[in-house]
Order: C-alpha cells, then structure tokens, then sequence
C-alpha cells in the first residue's frame, strides 16, 4: 500500500465529516472516491494528503506515520511527494501557463533553466506546446486544468489528489481532460486518488470506492457482492 | 424491430446479395450479435411480399443468387422510421424499482442490493471507457449511449439510497 487512512475522523466543530473511514491504495492505483455531496470526500482527500489531521485514527504513507509528522515535514512531503489538481484549477491568473508549470519546481529550488525546461516538456505533454506564454486567467476551462496537471505531474509526484478535476467542465472537455491525468500518471508509475461524484469520470479509475455520512465503503471487499 | 429497417436502408445504399447484406450488417450494426442467415433470407421475403424490396434472380442456384433491391415505397418507410423519434422507455428503471420495492417489502438488505447494482453498473462502465479508449469513433459513440444509459440508472441509484429510510415507511404502509 502506497497511502492509507486508518479509522480516519475528522469534525468541523460540532459537525462530524469522517467517521472512521478507512481507504488502502496501492501503489500505481487510480482510485475514485464518489458519494453525495456532504458525505465527506474532500475531507478524506484531504487528510490523505497531509493537509488535513484527523482527529483520531491514522494515515500512512509509503510506510511512514504522515499524520503525526509536524507541519514543515509534511507541507514538505507534499510539495516533493504529492500533485494536486482541484475543480478550479487554483492557477496564478496573472502569470503564465509556463510559469505556474515551473512553480513547484522553483519552490523546491530546482535551477530556473532546468525548470523551464521541464516546464516546457510537460506542457507539450498536456498540448499545450503553443499556449505556454497565455496567462493561464485567459485561458479556457480545459485548457486550465491541463495546466493544473501539468503543475500537478511536473514534480514527478508518487501520489496525485484530484478533487472534482472536471467539476466545471462539459462531457467532452471534461473526458479529454480525465484520459490525459489517468494516461500521463500510468505513464510516470504515479498513484491517483480523484474525488468525483461523475461515474463517467469514476470510470477511468482502476475502481471507486463510495463515501455515505463520513464513512467509506468498498463494494469490491465488503459483502456487497454476491 | 430494427432488423428490417437496416436491411432496407442497406439497399437503400447499393443493392446487394443476402450474404452481402448480413456481412454488412454484421460489421456495422451486428456488435457482436450476428444476424443468422435464416433471418435474413426471412426478412427479405417478408420485405419482397410487401413490395419494398424486389429479388432479381440471376444465373446460377441457391439462395445467393438473389439480387436485392429497395423500392420506392421502401424508400419511404427507411424516411418515416429515421424521422421518427423512439418512445421514451424506462430501459431498466422497472427491474430496478420492483427489486428495491420487493426488497423494502420483504425486509430484506435493500441498501445492499443497490451497492451491488451500483458496482456492477460501474464496472461495466469502466468496460465500456476501455472500449472507447481503444476503438473506432463508432465503438466509441455507441459505448457513449450506453455510458449515458448506465450514468441515469447510477443517479436514480444514488438517489434513491439517499431516501431509503423514507421509501421504506412508504412501503410498509402500503
Ligand atoms: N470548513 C468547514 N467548516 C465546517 N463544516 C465543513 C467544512 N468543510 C466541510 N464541512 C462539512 O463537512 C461535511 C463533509 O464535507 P466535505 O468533505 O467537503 O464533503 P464532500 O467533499 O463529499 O462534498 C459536510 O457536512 C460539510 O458541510
Ligand atoms: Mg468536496
């Protein structure tokens, strides 16, 4: 197992969002978490990610304790280890498709050039060879979030969080933009954790795994299967 | 149903032989379902009967030698079918509603019922992206239809486990 979450709880004040949700994923795996909205997905995919402590229970990664790690080893983890793209891309509008790339790589002092470099490869990768000057502010929905995965993947991450990547997005976009993270992660050996409540875009996954008042089922090891 | 109006509309394109006619319909609208030879040569003769084919016959024996064509009245029932919307049918929503109902009724595990279905239906969702990953565009676009079939039923799915509680009161008192 590449990630997990143990007995993971987590309440906003009063009201509970995770009770003790447990999730196993493999490495090389694309996971879907579904359910309602409400039911607890981001926050699971949250504290899977390092962002989020639980309350009670706990959440391993790559063998490791990651929720009792403190903030600076994890917010470290996961700039080295970890790629996110949320439903809005979470792009700095007034920089370039180019430079929001490089970001990751230039946090983590990764020389300017090599980073442009890379930068570059990754947003051919996502067909974008010719949009790397455009502010990604002006750029379309999809266009954005292939900029999003690019950021996402340029790290080289073991793991990626995607919540709702397709949240904004049509059918069409929001397929092409799916086949390009689960195609480009099996390409680089990454894990992928994408919270969506799409079966179109659940059924990229390897499997799904549904979330219902904060607590995780498995249809494929619980005996909901006869 | 459908049967016959693909033939025609087969002849519509270029006359053809029966063998012809079913390896054509084979590849285009078979999927894996192949049309046996007795049916084509039935539906062809029903077709002729009714004067919306003609079979020319040419030298030689066996059925094969049969040369079929559309005529104008079937040219005009290909028009009124391709313009003419489908019913909207419930597909598999009966199946479905009378097995959460049933198992409501009986006491039985509904909410395990529904996560099976829904596992099922999903992975027959992911069978069907797989297809659309490596096929043609029109592998791809029937999986499409199925997909969006199999996405209706998931929501009414997921709906209806979030009003179990509520559906299973009604039920009861019924
Ligand atoms: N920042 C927050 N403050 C208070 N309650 C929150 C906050 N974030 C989420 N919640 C609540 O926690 C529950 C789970 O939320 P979330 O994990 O965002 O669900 P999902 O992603 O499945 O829609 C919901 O009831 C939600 O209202
Ligand atoms: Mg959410």
């Amino acid at each position: 197992m590449i990630i997990e979450a143990r007995g993971v709880s987590r309440s906003y004040g009063s009201t509970p969002a995770l009770r003790e949700a447990n999730l196993s994923v493999a490495a090389g795996e694309v996971v879907a978490i579904m359910g309602p909205s409400g039911s607890g997905k981001s926050t699971l995919l949250h504290c899977l990610a390092g962002i989020f402590t639980p309350d009670s229970g706990e959440v391993w990664f790559d063998g490791r304790r990651l929720d009792t790690l403190d903030d600076g080893r994890r917010s470290e983890l996961r700039r080295t280890a970890f790629g996110f793209v949320f439903q809005f891309g979470q792009l700095v509008p007034e920089l370039t498709a180019a430079d929001n790339v490089m970001l990751p790589l230039l946090l983590g002092r990764t020389r300017r050039k090599h980073a442009q470099r890379r930068a570059a490869e990754w947003l051919e990768r996502l067909e974008l060879a010719d949009l790397g000057g455009r502010r990604t502010g002006e750029l379309s929905g999809g266009q954005a979030q292939r900029v999003a995965i690019a950021r996402a993947l340029v790290t080289r991450p073991r793991v990626v969080f995607a919540d709702e990547p397709t949240g904004a997005l049509d059918t069409l976009t929001g397929e092409h933009v799916m086949d390009l993270l689960v195609g480009l992660a099996r390409e680089e050996g990454a894990t992928v954790i994408v919270v969506t409540h799409d079966a179109r875009v659940a059924a990229c996954a390897d499997r799904e795994v549904v979330v219902r008042d904060g607590r995780v089922s498995d249809p494929y090891t619980i005996g909901a299967v006869r | 149903m459908t049967v016959p109006l693909a033939l025609l509309g087969l002849l519509e394109r270029e006359p053809s032989h029966g063998y012809d006619l079913k390896r054509d319909y084979d590849t285009i609208f078979g999927r894996g379902r192949p049309l046996p030879f007795g049916q084509v040569y039935s539906t062809l003769g029903r077709l002729a009967r009714d004067g919306k084919v003609t079979g020319q016959s040419e030298p030689g024996d066996g059925p094969d030698r049969k040369r079929y064509a559309i005529t104008p009245l079937g040219r005009q029932e290909v028009a009124t079918w391709l313009a003419e919307p489908v019913a909207a049918e419930p597909y598999l929503q009966t199946v479905l509603f009378t097995k959460v109902v049933l198992a409501l009724m009986l006491g039985r595990d509904a909410a395990g019922y529904l996560d099976a279905q829904r596992a099922t239906h999903m992975r027959r969702m992911r069978e069907l992206a797989e297809i659309k990953r490596g096929g043609p565009l029109t592998d791809a676009l029937l999986a499409d239809h199925a997909m969006f079939h199999l996405e209706a039923d998931l929501r009414w799915i997921d709906v209806t486990q979030a009003r179990l509680g509520a559906l299973a009161e009604v039920v009861r008192a019924s």
